[in-house]
């Protein structure tokens, strides 16, 4: 998959993400880094520029609940309703619903095993090859947890 | 399948999503078919190369901005090596350039070397011939030189700029790859950092061995401060590639293309697989294929 791996809003901290970056090129996918304190737009321009399949979202601020759901919006309006949204850092249990009915696919939080993230992305190459809907519009609900 | 009329045709009205699916698809090995009254391409193509770590993105970011504030669209291919082990590639040249991601005026697509079986080169043409006809004045080719790969980059640009520090050395590895004669304009970058007038100086001197008339010119630049990069431009803008570097493109261009279509022969496993046995000797390999 080619897949962006962003850094939304005003966090510092990258580490995960560039390690997150780093086990996902080692499973032989194709990753874009975005760099620090990425706008919801400027994001979703990259995904577009690159023709991404998969956005993988890291924020460890607390803006979630504000950043991730106007990321798959301004995807939505902009024509990439299959982009495959996942996320990643401090995401609270009781936001979990939140972002998921957003159109987010799967959350990983601390303590996640970057092979347990490489499967994710197995079967949702595999679903979207047998014509499933995996992205950011998709109705069908599927998530990996 | 998909229709390639409906989606240029949509690309050259300025759909940005749909020209990012035609080069997806030229990526992937796609024949590129312009209409035939296309115009013949008017952008101009710099190539930007040097070692690891020199501050070629910065650079760019830079040269993006310059161009900006003129008013004129440039659009940047960004290309990777993909890991040999895994096919996997981390492409991470945007995270330098901060005015990538600002405006309808600026388009940044990173490529990895492993997309297709005959490497990046034979879809890089179509690329650029896509973006000129879309109306991208400039277009940017930024590959990491390490020696050989470095000269491929005279196959697509019109013009050439070679980067790189103070008191590396590795000027001396692209003389001796042969891209320094090549270069429109040599930048030594990071000209804030002690020892950069002295690798300045090291490159004229051993460049004034050589035929002066042809030599590109040097130039101290800091990209992080933002210091000569109007003067650089000023150079790239204003400089006459030589005569002969159209016949060394051509002549790249069909090295690179026989490359590619040697890369993606279906007889190569057989015949690597002859060879590595000692049924066959090279100059059969090299018999066979080119039947």
């Amino acid at each position: 998959m080619k897949i962006v791996m962003a850094k939304p809003g005003l966090d510092g901290h990258d580490r995960g993400a560039k390690v997150i970056a780093r086990s996902l090129r080692d499973g032989g996918h194709e990753v874009v880094y975005t760099g620090l304190r990425r706008t919801p737009e400027e994001i979703s321009r990259i995904v577009m520029d690159e023709d991404a399949n998969a956005l993988g979202l890291s924020t460890l601020s607390g803006a979630h609940d504000v950043l991730v759901p106007r990321i798959c919006e301004l995807l939505r309006e902009t024509g990439m309703d299959h982009v495959m949204v996942f996320l990643g850092g401090i995401i609270p249990d009781r936001d979990h619903e939140n972002m998921f009915s957003n159109g987010v696919r799967a959350i990983f939080g601390p303590g996640s095993r970057t092979d347990e993230i490489l499967s994710f992305l197995d079967e949702a190459s595999s679903r979207a090859d047998s014509g499933a809907p995996i992205g950011v519009a998709g109705e069908d609900g599927w998530r990996w947890n | 399948m998909i229709d390639q009329e409906v989606l240029l045709k949509s690309a050259f009205n300025g759909n940005r999503r749909e020209l990012s699916r035609l080069l997806t698809h030229l990526e992937k090995g796609m024949k590129l078919n312009l209409p035939e009254d296309a115009p013949p391409r008017k952008s101009t193509v710099l190539g930007i190369t040097g070692p690891p770590g020199v501050g070629k993105s910065t650079l760019i970011g830079r040269i993006i901005n310059y161009w900006k504030l003129k008013n004129q669209n440039v659009a940047v291919l960004a290309i990777d090596p993909s890991s040999p082990r895994s096919g996997g590639a981390l492409l991470g040249d945007r995270v330098r350039m901060d005015s990538a991601d600002s405006g309808d005026l600026v388009f940044v697509r990173s490529l990895s070397t492993g997309g297709q079986p005959g490497g990046i080169s034979s879809s890089l043409i179509s690329m650029i011939d896509l973006l000129s006809y879309c109306g991208w004045e400039n277009i940017i080719i930024e590959t990491v030189g390490a020696g050989q790969s470095e000269i491929k980059i005279v196959a697509f640009a019109d013009k050439i700029l070679l980067i790189d520090g103070p008191d590396r050395g590795d000027i001396i590895q692209a003389e001796k790859a042969g891209i320094i004669e090549l270069a429109d304009v040599v930048v030594i970058n990071k000209s804030d950092l002690p020892g950069s007038a002295k690798a300045a100086e090291s490159i004229r001197s051993s460049l004034s061995f050589g035929d002066i008339k042809s030599s590109p010119e040097v130039i101290l630049v800091s990209a992080d401060k933002n210091d000569g990069v109007e003067e650089m431009m000023n150079l790239i803008e204003n400089c006459d590639s030589p005569d002969w570097r159209e016949r060394i493109k051509i002549k790249e261009r069909l090295i690179s293309l026989w490359d590619s279509r040697l890369l993606a022969s279906p007889e190569l496993n057989r015949i690597i697989g002859n060879l590595q046995t000692g049924s066959i000797s090279l100059d059969d390999a090299l018999d066979e294929l080119a039947r």
